[in-house]
């Protein structure tokens, strides 16, 4: 693993974000008074032990051990050759313990929060996986562990809930506003104004303060490295296109970050379109949305003209966030990537897709990315190539995507 | 043209108070609530209760830094469709009563971003609001808000946190006008019990630093709390107490006979 990460060369010239966390205009650290000390201790802590060998040492060896990595990259011929172009790769991050990618950050973050001192673990949750990411590593260090969830995620998610509580998770139903991802992020800052002492706030994505989206984005990178090792084995040159979904944007942080450099690798990420952009539910805030300021950092958010938040929609519980991580707002600024979207309905058919042809049951959020990439595939040709972020798996969407179908589980 | 006086009002009522050897009084609510048609006579009877400079809250529908009570005014407010560019209209309509009285408008920075910084301070000094508090951008990085307010005369008010660091102390004095706001509580609004003693010790301290007056707020209720606090500070602040009240009675009399007893109640508590 340390063979990966001496292998940056790609990342060399990149350097965002600047010392105080802004890419570009977008990120910053817009937070109350109380919080600053806190995010200044975090980043201190973090800008440390990164640099540490013991840490990274044992950052590599949970990540190897414990979450089960190096994820498989798969190359997925079957599907690939129905859709009659690119060839598609999946980077297996649903093969992860706990089927997602949320574990990689929760590892590192759990190790910081222990080096740190912290005893009291919160964090905030939309399809329960980072929850559950989370309530892991707080049970595996015997760490308190609270776990913020808007009502309606609560509801749609029930079996990654009962997980939080098998876990030892404290799973705190949040009923402010929209009941989703936002409103538990809320809460959380709430929760962590008022016990900033001996609380570490473990957040799920690229989004809030610095230095949550670099350090987020750093943890996760070791998708996009491994990826970029195991394509040149696999077929032998650097992919064409990456594609991955973005709720707040880590899972396509991680595999993005790595291939930055790498100026032939087109990056796409691919956004809730929920009913579709008319329809105006959806969480499409690069198609709908305006540059402001939103818990914690300035980036593309979707909000009215007098500056409230709009509530955003999507199928999956995981992309239904109406801010996104400040870098995607600058990489998309710069033309470095793109970011499409993907309805509802589209999402769905490529979740049905992949199952039938590949035998893999994808996240529904995953299956947004599967989407646009099942849209971009026959436009290449068959000696081109796009690694697709599996981010997670699907069993957790089983109610929603039978209760759609119209069965009663 | 923006009239750009050389004593703000806020410095004027300091300078008032300072003279008559008394401590302020500052009460915030949040403005269109219960509905927008409330909020300009409320201020007025706030004045009439003995109220020195109002906060008044700019709706946002993602509070962070309040706890339930603020946070369910602001629900109110918003779900009514009060923006940014009504709340400017509200205190318009109040200075054509009360030239006198300080506003400072208090609130969550995207409203303010999404109208334009330059728009805002320019609106916001036409319509008579003296300074802006706004809870989440640290001075450091305000230099795009701070130079239009400081060009339309405005004063601009940070808070100060029981875990802020000396060289942060200094830094934010440095960048804030008109006061300064002590958070006495590491909390949301409305939180937890005070500990006076060391709230004095913390102003004292934060006094090594500035001439500004240092107010302090979060966790004061009444007449016992306001009158211990105005012993250390130099004005109190006082809201989630008083938008209970706005929550608790369904007419708006009934609200403001409330407001007005809890105000009288601090304000004699004060300057006994
Ligand atoms: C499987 C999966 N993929 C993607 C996401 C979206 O998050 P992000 O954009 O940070 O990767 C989530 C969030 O819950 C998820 O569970």
């Amino acid at each position: 693993m340390s063979e990966i990460r001496s292998d940056k060369k790609a990342e060399q010239r990149y350097c965002q974000p600047d010392e105080r966390g802004f890419f570009g205009v977008y990120g910053g650290r817009f937070i109350p008074e109380t919080l600053v000390p806190a995010v200044q201790e975090l980043k201190e802590a973090f800008e440390k032990y990164n640099q540490d060998p013991e840490f990274l040492k044992e950052f590599d060896k949970d990540l190897a051990h414990y979450v089960g990595r190096p994820s498989p990259l798969y190359h997925a011929e079957r599907w690939s050759r129905e859709l009659g172009g690119a060839q598609i790769y999946l980077k297996r991050e649903d093969l992860n313990h706990t089927g997602a990618h949320k574990i990689n950050h929760a590892v590192g973050q759990i190790l910081l929060a222990k080096r740190m001192g912290k005893k009291r673990i919160i964090a905030e949750t939309g399809a329960g996986q980072h929850g559950v990411a989370t309530a892991t590593v707080c049970a595996r260090l015997g760490l308190e562990c609270v776990v913020y969830m808007g009502a309606k995620d609560v509801q749609r998610q029930s079996a990654n809930v009962y997980r939080m509580k098998l876990l030892g998770a404290t799973v705190v139903p949040v009923e402010n506003g929209s009941k989703t991802l936002k409103d538990a992020v809320n809460a959380a800052l709430r929760d962590w104004v008022s016990h900033v002492d001996d609380t570490f706030y473990l957040l799920g994505t690229v989004v809030g303060p610095d230095p949550y989206p670099k350090m987020v984005r750093t943890f996760q990178s070791i998708i996009g490295r491994e990826a970029r090792r195991q394509i040149l084995d696999q077929a032998g040159q650097l992919p064409d296109a990456l594609v991955a979904c973005v709720g707040g944007g880590s899972n396509a942080m991680g595999l993005f970050y790595p291939f930055l450099e790498d100026k032939s690798v087109k990056l796409y990420g691919v956004e809730a379109g929920g009913e579709g952009i008319e329809s105006g539910k959806h969480a499409a805030r690069f198609s709908d949305g305006r540059k402001g300021v939103y818990q914690g950092n300035r980036t593309h958010i979707m909000c009215d003209d007098a500056g409230q938040i709009i509530e955003s929609h999507s199928v999956s519980a995981g992309l239904d966030y109406p801010g996104v991580g400040p870098e995607h707002a600058w990489l998309r600024e710069v033309g470095r990537a793109e970011y499409p979207f993907a309805t509802d309905e589209e999402a769905l058919q490529a979740f049905h897709d992949l199952t039938s042809y590949e035998g893999i049951i994808p996240a529904l959020e995953s299956s947004h990315a599967l989407a646009y990439a099942s849209k971009l595939a026959p436009t290449m040709s068959p000696d081109q190539s796009i690694i697709v972020n599996l981010s997670g798996r699907g069993d957790k969407d089983m109610h929603t995507v039978a209760s759609i179908d119209g069965i009663t589980l | 043209m923006t009239e750009v006086n050389n004593t703000s009002r806020i410095d004027a009522c300091f300078e008032r108070l300072r003279k008559e050897g008394r401590k302020g009084l500052i009460p915030y609510v949040t403005a269109g609530d219960p509905g927008p048609e409330a909020t300009v006579p409320l201020l007025h009877s706030m004045v009439e209760a003995g109220a020195d400079i109002i906060e008044l809250g700019i709706p946002f529908s993602d509070p962070v830094a309040d706890g339930p009570v603020i946070e369910l005014a602001h629900q109110r407010a918003v779900s009514q469709g009060v923006t940014l560019a009504d709340v400017l209209l509200m205190v318009e309509e109040f200075r054509k009563k009360d030239n006198v009285t300080p506003i400072a408008l208090m609130g969550y920075l995207n409203p303010i971003e999404i109208m334009g910084y330059e728009t805002f301070a320019w609106r916001a000094a036409e319509a008579g609001v003296d300074g802006l508090l706004a809870v989440d951008i640290p001075p450091e990085d305000a230099d795009d808000m701070l130079v239009p307010l400081r060009k339309h005369g405005l004063d601009a008010v940070f808070l100060l946190s029981p875990n802020t660091a000396d060289e942060r102390i200094s830094g934010i004095c440095e960048a804030a006008s008109g006061y300064v706001y002590y958070v006495s509580l590491k909390g949301v609004t409305g939180a937890g019990n005070l500990d006076i003693n060391e709230v004095q010790r913390r102003v004292e301290h934060i006094k090594g630093y500035t001439r500004l007056p240092v107010c302090v707020g979060f966790g004061i209720r009444d007449g016992a709390s306001a009158s211990a606090i105005s012993k250390v500070a130099d004005a109190v602040i006082v809201g989630t107490a008083l938008v209970k009240e706005l929550a608790a009675h369904e007419d708006l009399e009934g609200a403001k006979a409330a407001i007005t007893a809890r105000l009288t109640e601090m304000r004699t508590a004060m300057d006994q």
